[in-house]
């Protein structure tokens, strides 16, 4: 292969986007969102091709004796600081990125052609194409990352992409307060990132994923054992490094910012926060799995925090009646879910263990199956919204005679995520599952209940939109479903997920790029089945029909669900540190110390500057006579100087 | 003497070709003739451009090693080159104007000479074709900046440039005579490294203060930089954009090449030294005296003084690196000072204007000149992304790179003055953008070719900050040349 085709995967976006961005403005609104759509279509085919190449092609750069290798397409110098720390743009192809880029192009082309029906009413249209162009250059430069610091600059970049489209309603102040929040959230885990890595490339002298992976016996060595406050500076760096993934993984307690993201259009949210953006944290960490592997103690601290925040996300979108909120919790739940299938993984053969990999190969497939579910998800969320005209639950209830494809799309992309054969969700489940329990009961355990929990409140939401009790509304209004533009992607995404289950996934990624042959393990699925089965005919008891039990139950412990359903009061502990300690305290003396110690300075400078400047001008007498001397006197003060300090 | 030896100066024939044909089509044409002379020349300049880059350097020393032309001479006149195309894009309104018109094959010739001379500069390795390539290039320009004849300011300024000018060379010849001496009677770069050595003497000390002293003269060094402000303000503006970017762009390698290779060995603890101290003055006094100027052409002198003082901290990091980072300098503030030079001239021809009052409230009138001029003046102060930010860093840590202490206190220095100079920068920025006042420059359309000109700066100043490819073909060109250099 080429380069042509992956430099076009790169430049056809990043043109789109000048394209758009400089002359949306001229265009009309549907040669913008053709050109748009054209343009991820080409996109997408290309993307397609570079990784059908990648996987069948058999050529020796890419796979040599049945293991797939990791090939540079091309990479070159962009920036040297040294001779051996260079940072450069280049194309790295293995299999989690050929995956990706599948992933990428194909969400982004669905929703590319979703939000020419959803946001045809809205007002700038031609930007919001613009922006789109700008994320799938920046999510598709990040994943193609030959080097940390590439990722990192695109990595930037699509926070940026994330900012403009949450705020893409920039005259709701909900929308702008909630851009800001994501940006200033995700901005200051990646300060971690940002100091992950120069810890990282201090040591080693290289930012090249390639050279940092196949060799982390080398990279752990080039530490020398270094360590800081009791804990080892490779596994400092590799748990900042993690920090910056924490941010854009929504993963606690930097997982504030995801649900207040739904102020951005739906069709945003199914691409960014549901599908591609917010798995950077979980690709990263799959980028640098060798690393992880070598410093355990930040394995562990991967899989701990991936355990809180699933149980916990679960938890509050049991108690959300927003649907995007509902969903955006469960994004963070199953991302979390990911992280702990990786951080369960071995990087080499463990002896009991019958396949060392397993957590990284059903973390990836999860990833790539909780996209294309989860985009179906928000999709049909966005549908819903645009027939009610609202987010939440309480203004629905007895769609499914009004929305048939709404109802039946919504309805599969909830049996892929609660887990049900032979949905997409239940394989790379059962995977993870039976990895977790490979690592330790507990983890497997743990995150039982959590898929358990999953099922529950998906199937309280499909119940409570789609059953429950009809709106009286909409006698006035009628719910209908939404145009082709919109049904399209929802019935495509649907049967993606209704089959996706049965892609031989371990042929293609696995932790060293030798293929394995995945079956299920019964046991695991036998429970998680039964687990999920419990818990939507629980949820079918209580929500099917208008009762009284889910007030009952609500009652039982009121504090809990007023609890849950304020998020365990994150958001208000956070203003209370911000507010109250960081700016009230801390900032006011830094404030003083500002103005009287720092401007002061500066203002001195200025004066010293002009001063001098002005004391300095007779120099320039504008009389050649003295011009001559100042030249003479200078070459021989030059001499006279270094004579003295010389001799 | 065997004369296919001539066949290595293809840069130079090539020049002096364009020179012949512009100086015989301007004394045999007819009226009609003499209209196409601009763009005549401006095309067989460009396709002379393209010939130089594209033709690979022989490597060979000729003229019994008096001259050289290899990968890095070779990269460097490529790079002039691109500034005196973008001069001659820019000029070509002004040489038809009516004082000038009858004249403007002088104005070619003249500065194709001084191109030429140049050339013999940067790829001298004798001093005395040194001095001849310098001579060369500094009298006919005397011609050039006196070329408003009608002005008094033109003259005034030719008189400071030539006196200072003459001064300089007795002072340079003075060192070179001393250096003579030293080297047991030999004035080749080659003959020099290896004749000098042992104590160091008063005398030598005196002769490489002279040579500094009598360089620094074009590179316009304080103290030796007093001419210049007077010089930019009166000269027409396309000499002072030439004076101020392809002077000192060939002038700064050939100082490189001489004090790298005849003294780099033996006596760069002194002439180091030496420069590390004119720097610093450099660096500092150009920046004092352009905050307080309101004269844009005067503004634009105190400018190019210090960013002299940036382009020669490649020359005190005196290695395979310091070269590249140097001549990614040059390339880069070729394509900005232009870049400015540009704007300040099409406002003057346009409007009569070079007050920085003047410009206040610009955007409204001409909002893409105050694009570029904004552009010019970020890449200048070193922005992000702009290329004169990735020109700095490299220049910066090519000096950081010899891990010397001295070495870290320059480059802080210099930083320093980096944050005064973005003062004075934005003040321009400030006038065009945030000024409340009217605006005091009619609305006016740029002329075509000085239009190519921008664009050609702003792509040089927007794309190659962000594209590595020159800094490469620089980097590139100096590891493929220049034996001398060891640090690779």
């Amino acid at each position: 292969m080429g380069i042509t085709l992956p430099i076009l995967i790169l430049a056809i976006p990043v043109t789109m986007f000048l394209i758009l961005g400089i002359g949306g403005v001229k265009m009309s609104r549907k040669l913008a969102g053709v050109l748009g759509i054209i343009a991820n279509g080409t996109l997408a085919v290309i993307a397609y091709t570079v990784a059908f190449t990648y996987f069948f092609s058999g050529d020796p750069n890419f796979i040599v004796d049945g293991v797939r290798q990791q090939f540079q397409v091309f990479d070159v110098t962009w920036l040297a600081f040294t001779q051996t720390l260079v940072v450069n743009i280049g194309f790295l192809l293995d299999p989690i990125s050929a995956m990706m880029l599948v992933v990428i192009t194909t969400i982004s082309f669905m929703v590319h052609l979703y939000s020419w029906g959803y946001m045809e009413h809205e007002g700038g249209f031609q930007r919001y194409y613009a922006f789109l162009a700008l994320f799938t250059f920046s999510m598709l430069g990040l994943v193609v990352a030959t080097n940390i610091f590439q990722m990192y600059i695109f990595w930037e970049l699509v926070g940026v992409s994330s900012y403009l489209l949450i705020g893409f309603f920039y005259k709701l102040p909900s929308a702008v307060s909630a851009s800001k929040k994501a940006f200033i959230v995700t901005r200051f885990a990646d300060l971690g990132f940002l100091i992950g890595i120069l810890i990282l490339s201090y040591y080693t002298d290289t930012f090249n994923f390639v050279k940092l992976t196949n060799n982390p016996e080398s990279v752990l060595a080039t530490f020398s054992g270094a360590t800081f406050m009791g804990a080892s500076v490779m596994t400092w760096a590799m748990v900042l490094i993690f920090t910056g993934g924490m941010g854009k993984s929504a993963m606690m307690p930097l997982h504030i910012w995801l649900p207040d993201a739904m102020e951005g259009p739906t069709p945003v949210s199914a691409l960014i926060h549901a599908a591609t953006m917010v798995v950077a944290g979980v690709y990263l960490v799959a980028r640098m799995f060798p690393l992880y592997c070598i410093v355990d103690a930040s394995l562990t601290f991967v899989a701990v925090v991936g355990a809180i925040t699933a149980f916990y996300a679960a938890v509050v979108a049991c108690t959300q009646i927003d649907i995007k909120r509902v969903l955006a919790f469960s994004t963070i739940s199953q991302i979390a879910f990911m992280m702990v299938s990786l951080a369960c993984a071995y990087d080499k053969p463990v002896e009991g263990v019958h396949y060392a990999g397993l957590g990284y190969m059903a973390g990836m497939f999860h990833l790539f199956t909780h996209a294309m579910f989860k985009a179906l998800l928000f999709l049909g969320a966005g549908a819903l919204i645009h027939a009610v005209h609202s987010n939440n639950y309480t203004e629905m209830g007895g769609l499914r005679k009004y929305m048939p494809i709404t109802h039946w799309t919504f309805l599969i992309g909830c049996l892929a995520i609660a887990g049900i054969w032979p949905f997409a969700g239940f394989f790379s489940k059962d995977e993870m599952l039976a990895a977790m329990f490979s690592r330790h009961w507990f983890w497997g355990a743990w995150m039982t209940m959590v898929a358990g929990l999953t099922a529950f409140y998906m199937f309280r939401l499909y119940f409570m939109i789609f059953w429950w009790e009809e709106n009286p509304k909409y006698k006035e209004h009628t719910p209908h479903d939404a145009p082709w533009q919109m049904s399209v992607p929802l019935i495509f995404l649907a049967a993606v997920s209704c089959v996706a289950g049965f892609i031989p996934f371990g042929e293609f990624v696995t932790y060293n790029g030798e293929p394995y042959h995945i079956h299920i393990d019964g046991a695991t699925a036998a429970t998680s089945i039964t687990v999920a089965v419990l818990a939507i005919v629980l949820a079918t008891v209580m929500y099917r029909k208008k009762n009284s039990l889910p007030t009952k139950v609500k009652n039982i412990w009121p504090g809990l669900w007023t609890a849950a359903h304020h998020r365990f009061y994150w958001d208000e502990m956070y203003m209370f540190v911000t507010h109250k300690i960081i700016f009230g305290i801390i900032c006011k003396s830094i404030a003083w110390f500002d103005r009287h110690v720092i401007d002061a300075t500066m203002d001195m400078f200025a004066k010293v500057t002009q001063k001098t400047s002005y004391a300095i001008r007779g120099m320039q007498s504008g009389t050649i006579q003295t011009y001559v001397y100042w030249y003479f006197a200078g070459a021989v003060l030059l001499a006279a100087i270094t004579w003295i300090c010389l001799i | 003497m065997d004369y296919s030896q001539f066949g290595s100066m293809i840069p130079e024939l090539i020049v002096l070709g364009i020179f012949m044909l512009v100086f015989l089509f301007d004394t045999f044409s007819n009226e009609g003739g003499k209209r196409i002379l601009t763009p005549l020349t401006t095309v067989l300049f460009a396709l002379g451009t393209v010939a130089i880059w594209l033709v690979p350097a022989s490597g060979e020393e000729v003229f019994g090693g008096m001259y050289v032309n290899d990968t890095a001479t070779n990269a460097i006149k490529a790079i002039l080159n691109i500034g005196v195309f973008i001069v001659f894009l820019q000029s070509a309104k002004w040489v038809e104007s009516d004082e000038v018109a009858i004249r403007k094959g002088e104005f070619y010739e003249l500065l194709l000479v001084t191109l030429f001379g140049m050339y013999l500069m940067v790829s001298a390795r004798h001093f005395l074709l040194f001095v001849i390539g310098l001579e060369s290039a500094s009298l006919p320009l005397a011609a050039l900046v006196a070329f408003n004849k009608k002005h008094y300011e033109s003259h005034e300024a030719a008189i400071k440039y030539i006196m200072t000018a003459v001064f300089s060379s007795a002072i340079l010849l003075v060192g070179l005579s001393f250096v003579y001496a030293f080297s047991g009677g030999s004035l080749y770069f080659s003959d020099i490294a290896l004749g000098v050595g042992g104590e160091t003497s008063g005398l030598l000390i005196v002769a490489l203060a002279f040579v500094i002293a009598g360089i620094g003269f074009k590179l316009s060094l304080v103290p030796f930089h007093l001419w210049t402000a007077d010089t930019y303000q009166g000269a027409p503006t396309a000499i002072t954009s030439y004076l101020s970017v392809i002077s000192k762009g060939a002038t700064a390698f050939a100082f490189f090449v001489i004090f790298v290779q005849c003294f780099g060995a033996v006596y760069s603890e002194i002439w180091e030294w030496m420069l590390y101290a004119v720097i610093i003055a450099t660096i500092t006094v150009g920046n004092l005296f352009a905050i307080r100027q309101k004269n844009m052409k005067r503004f634009m002198a105190f400018s190019s003084i210090s960013q002299a003082g940036y382009i020669m901290l490649g020359a005190i990091a005196a290695d395979g690196l310091g070269l590249a980072s140097m001549m990614f300098y040059i390339f880069v503030y070729v394509v900005s000072n232009l870049g400015a030079f540009a704007v300040i001239s099409t406002i003057e021809e346009n409007a009569g204007k070079i007050s920085m009052d003047d410009y206040n409230g610009l955007h409204k009138t001409n909002p893409w000149l105050s694009f570029a001029m904004t552009l010019a003046m970020f890449s200048l102060a070193g922005i992000p992304p702009f290329a004169g930010f990735f020109s700095k860093i490299l220049i910066f840590t090519s000096v950081t790179g010899t891990n010397s202490w001295p070495l870290y206190v320059l480059v802080l220095i210099a930083l320093i003055n980096t944050i005064v100079s973005l003062y004075y920068y934005l003040l321009v920025v400030k006038a065009m953008w945030i000024s409340p006042e009217e605006p005091k420059i009619a609305a006016f359309k740029t002329a075509p070719c000085q239009r190519v000109g921008l664009w050609l700066c702003i792509a040089g100043i927007v794309f190659f900050g962000l594209v590595p490819y020159i800094y490469q073909y620089c980097y590139d060109a100096v590891k493929d040349s220049l034996a001398f250099l060891t640090i690779f």
